[in-house]
C-alpha cells in the first residue's frame, strides 16, 4: 500500500489501488474537516510550497488549508501570467524553492507537462495542481470522492461530461481515472471544443447534450471561457446557452437518483442556467468540501511515502 | 598530397580495390612509395560524400548554438561532404554580403563544401522577393524560406517565376500557419497529453497549393522535409503526370512517431512534427517507389536551455548530421526496404541533381568526395561525443550500424575515427 511514486503528476500515473486509497484516506480527513479542532499533526515540522504561474483562488486556499489544517509550514509563491521568457527559468525557480529544505511543491502552470519536466530534477514531491490542458489530478480525486460518496462501486456507472472538452485537463483527468475504476465516460461539446482522438482515451462521444446525458449516474458541466468566441470556437454566449447547457429538461433524461457537479468557477446562465446549479440534484458546494479533503489525503500520503525512505 | 585507401569496398561492387588520391582528385595508381600516406580500409564500405541539401549550421547570429566551424565538423563526421544551410540566420542570408561572409568562413573551416541556400523572400518574411541573381553570383545554389513558409500564392508564384530565371529551385516548408499553432502532431497523443496539435492537413494543404502552382507554371518545385501520407501521395501523383515537383523527407520521419512525445521529451520536438505510424510507413513506401528523392537531415543544433524547458516553450528541432546514414542504413537498407545503392541515390545523388551540384562522381579525374562506413559492427550513438556544439538528439544510446569511419573532401581527410 501507499503511493508508488514521489511525486503526484496526474491520474495517468496512479493504479486503481492507488486512486481507491486516497479516497479511502480522503474519507477519514473529511471528519478532521467537520470537526471543531481542525488539526492533525500529520505534517508538523514539513514545509509545503505553492508554485502558482496562473491564477486560482479555490484551488490554491484548497491546498493551503489542506497543508495548514496538518500543521505544516507553508508558503505561496504566485506569478501571474505566464512564466516564459519571463526572468528566471522554471527549472531554477523550482530548484531554490527545493534547496530551501521544501518536502511538498505544488506546482499549477500554463505549460502541459511542466510538473513532469521538474519532478525529476527535485528532491521534493511534486503535486500537479493544473497543468496546462493536460491533467488536474486533485480536481478528478475530488470529483471521484463526491461520486464515491453515492455510489458503492464506479464499476459499470455512466459519467456524463459537457462542455468545453479540447482546453479541459478536468476532463483528461476524470476521464482517465474514472475508466481506471470501471465506470463509463461520455463527453460532448461543440465539435470546435472536441480534441482529436479523445475516443482513443476510452470515452464515448456523445450526439448531443440529451445524449450525452441519458441514463447517466453524475453529470458534471465544465466551465466555458467566455474569450473563446475571439477563437471563433463558439458564436455567442446566447447560442451557447441555448444549445450546449445543462438546463433542467437535459438533466430530467438522467438517472433519477443522477447529481449534477461542476468544478467551478461556473458562468451561471452560460453553462449551468442558476436554477440547475441551485437545484436538489446539485452536490457542486459539496465538491468544494471534498477538494479540501482529497488534498489532505494526497499530502497525507506523499508525506508518508517519504518518512519511509 | 598522394593519398591512397588500401582494401576498399565500393559501396556497389563486391570486390576490394584500392583508390588512389592526387591533388584532391581520383587518380590513376601509383606506386606505394610515392604516397605522402597510406590507409588500409580492411575492407570497409566506400561510398561518395553524402551530399545534405536541408541544414541549419546558426552562423551569423546563432554561434552559441553551431558555428560554421563546428557545424561542418560535425557533417564531415556523418559522412557528408557537402552541405546546403537555410537562410534563418541572424541576419538573415537574404543579400550577397551575407551569403560572401558564409563562403568564407566555410572556406576557412575547410571541413566541407558549403552551398548555402538563400531566403526566398527579404528577411524571410513573405512579401517582397530576395536579390537571388546576386545572391546566385555570390554562390547560393537555391531560394528558400525555411520555417518561415510564403503563405501567399501569389507571392510564392512570384518567388517561382523569378528564381526560375536564374534556374534557382524553389524549395518550400510546407505548412499553413493558420492550422498549426500546436507543438506536436495532432492526434490521440497530443490530446492525451493535452499539448496542441499540429494536424497533417496543415502540411498537406500547402503541398497541393504548391503543386498546383508547378503545374500551372511549369516551374519546379521542391517539397522540403515530407513527413505525411498525403504528401506522399500528392507528389507520387502530380511526379506520374508530369509535373516537377521533387521532395525529401528526414531519418525522423521514418525512424520515429508521435507517441515518443508521451514524456515531454523535446529531444522529439520538431517541424514538421513526428507523426503516427501510418504516415512512417507511407513515407517508406515514398522512399522505396522513388517518389522521395532525398533524404535530408534538417540538422538544427540548439542549445540546452532551448531544449531543457517546458515541451510547448522548446524551440523545434533536431541533430542530424552525425546519425542520419546509420539510421538510413539500419532502417532502410538492413530492414531490406531498399538497396544501399538507393540509399546512396537518396543521400548524395539525388539532392545533387536537384541542385545541380555535380557532386558524387567516382571516376578518374573527379573530385576526390568520399565517405567510408563500418557496415558490419553495431554502435551505439553517444552524444557526448559529438563534434556539434549542440546535444540536441533523440538518438542517444541508439544501437545502429553504419558509423563513419573516414571521410575525405577533395583529397582532403576532414574525418577519421581513431580506433
Ligand atoms: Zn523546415
Amino acid at each position: 500500500m501507499g503511493l508508488k511514486s514521489k511525486d503526484l503528476l496526474g491520474m495517468k500515473q496512479l493504479t486503481a489501488d492507488e486512486i481507491m486509497e486516497i479516497l479511502d484516506t480522503a474519507k477519514t480527513m473529511k471528519l478532521v474537516i467537520s470537526s471543531a479542532n481542525k488539526k492533525t499533526s500529520h505534517l508538523q515540522g514539513k514545509s509545503v510550497v505553492t508554485l502558482f504561474y496562473e491564477n486560482s483562488t479555490r484551488t490554491r486556499l484548497s491546498f493551503e488549508l489542506a497543508s495548514k489544517y496538518m500543521g505544516s509550514a507553508s508558503a505561496n509563491i504566485s506569478t501571474s501570467g505566464s512564466s516564459v521568457n519571463k526572468g528566471e527559468s522554471l527549472l531554477d525557480t523550482a530548484r531554490t524553492i527545493d534547496m530551501m529544505g521544501t518536502d511538498i511543491i505544488i506546482m499549477r502552470h500554463n505549460q502541459s507537462g511542466a510538473p513532469h519536466f521538474i519532478a525529476p530534477y527535485l528532491k521534493a514531491s511534486v503535486v500537479n495542481a493544473g497543468d496546462g490542458m493536460n491533467e488536474h489530478p486533485t480536481q478528478a480525486l475530488l470529483d471521484m470522492l463526491t461520486m464515491y460518496e453515492r455510489f458503492d462501486t464506479f464499476e459499470g456507472k455512466n459519467i456524463a461530461i459537457c462542455g468545453d472538452i479540447y482546453h479541459s485537463r478536468v476532463v483528461r483527468s476524470n476521464a482517465i481515472g474514472l475508466k481506471k475504476l470501471g465506470a463509463n465516460v461520455s463527453v460532448y461539446g461543440p465539435k470546435t471544443m472536441m480534441p482529436i482522438g479523445i475516443e482513443n482515451m476510452g470515452v464515448r462521444i456523445a450526439d448531443s447534450v440529451a445524449d450525452c446525458i441519458k441514463d447517466a449516474d453524475a453529470v458534471m458541466g465544465l466551465r466555458v471561457q467566455l474569450e473563446r468566441q475571439q477563437k471563433s470556437l463558439f458564436p455567442s454566449i446566447a447560442e451557447y446557452a441555448k444549445f450546449y447547457a445543462i438546463t433542467p429538461e437535459m438533466l430530467a433524461l438522467a438517472k433519477p437518483d443522477a447529481f449534477l457537479m461542476h468544478p467551478g468557477p461556473c458562468n451561471h446562465g452560460v453553462e449551468l442556467p442558476t436554477a440547475v446549479y441551485d437545484c436538489d440534484q446539485s452536490v457542486i458546494n459539496e465538491q468544494v468540501t471534498n477538494g479540501v479533503a482529497v488534498r489532505m489525503a494526497v499530502l497525507y500520503l506523499l508525506m508518508a511515502r517519504r518518512n519511509q525512505l | 598530397m598522394k593519398l591512397i585507401l588500401k582494401n576498399a569496398k565500393k559501396y556497389n561492387e563486391d570486390k576490394l580495390s584500392n583508390i588512389y588520391i592526387e591533388d584532391g582528385k581520383f587518380a590513376v595508381e601509383f606506386a606505394e612509395a610515392e604516397a605522402d600516406r597510406v590507409i588500409d580500409l580492411k575492407g570497409a564500405t566506400v561510398t561518395p560524400g553524402l551530399v545534405d541539401m536541408h541544414c541549419h549550421l546558426r552562423e551569423p547570429g546563432g554561434e552559441y548554438k553551431e558555428t560554421i566551424k563546428t557545424g561542418t565538423a560535425s557533417a564531415a563526421k556523418g559522412g557528408y561532404t557537402s552541405i546546403c544551410p537555410m537562410p534563418n540566420t541572424n541576419p538573415v542570408a537574404d543579400n550577397a554580403a551575407v551569403i560572401s561572409g558564409i563562403m568564407k568562413k566555410a572556406k576557412e573551416a575547410d571541413n566541407c563544401r558549403v552551398y548555402p541556400i538563400g531566403a526566398a523572400t527579404k528577411g524571410i518574411d513573405g512579401e517582397l522577393i530576395s536579390e537571388m541573381g546576386l545572391m546566385k553570383e555570390a554562390g547560393i545554389v537555391a531560394v528558400s524560406d525555411d520555417g518561415h513558409p510564403i503563405k501567399n500564392a501569389g507571392i510564392m508564384r512570384k518567388v517561382m517565376e523569378y528564381a526560375s530565371d536564374f534556374d534557382l529551385p524553389v524549395l518550400n516548408h510546407c505548412e499553413d500557419k493558420s492550422l498549426s499553432e500546436g507543438a506536436m502532431n495532432e492526434g490521440t497523443v497530443s490530446t492525451t497529453i493535452g499539448i496542441r496539435g499540429i494536424p497533417t492537413a496543415a502540411e498537406d494543404i500547402m503541398i497541393a497549393r504548391d503543386i498546383i502552382l508547378s503545374e500551372y507554371l511549369n516551374i519546379p518545385v521542391h517539397i522540403c522535409h515530407v513527413s505525411t501520407k498525403g504528401g506522399v501521395r500528392m507528389i507520387r501523383d502530380a511526379k506520374a503526370r508530369g509535373v516537377k515537383v521533387t521532395c525529401e523527407t528526414c531519418p525522423h520521419y521514418f525512424t520515429l512517431t508521435d507517441d515518443c512525445c508521451e514524456t515531454y521529451d523535446t529531444n522529439f520536438k520538431m517541424h514538421p512534427p513526428l507523426r503516427t505510424r501510418d504516415h512512417l510507413e507511407a513515407i517508406i513506401e515514398g522512399i522505396k517507389d522513388g517518389t522521395i528523392d532525398a533524404i535530408a537531415t534538417d540538422n538544427a543544433p540548439h542549445h540546452a536551455d532551448e531544449k531543457v524547458c517546458e515541451f510547448s516553450v522548446a524551440l523545434n528541432g533536431i541533430l542530424g548530421f552525425e546519425t542520419a546514414f546509420a539510421l538510413g542504413y539500419t532502417y532502410l537498407v538492413k530492414t531490406g526496404e531498399i538497396s544501399m545503392e538507393r540509399l546512396i541515390d537518396l543521400m548524395c545523388y539525388g539532392p545533387s541533381n536537384i541542385l545541380k551540384l555535380g557532386r558524387g562522381g567516382m571516376n578518374i579525374g573527379d573530385d576526390a568526395d568520399l565517405a567510408v562506413f563500418d557496415l558490419e559492427n553495431e554502435f551505439t550513438f553517444d552524444k557526448e561525443k559529438m563534434l556539434s556544439k549542440s546535444r540536441n538528439t533523440p538518438y542517444d544510446g541508439w544501437k545502429l550500424y553504419g558509423d563513419t569511419l573516414l571521410t575525405v573532401m577533395g583529397g582532403k581527410v576532414t574525418y577519421e575515427k581513431l580506433c
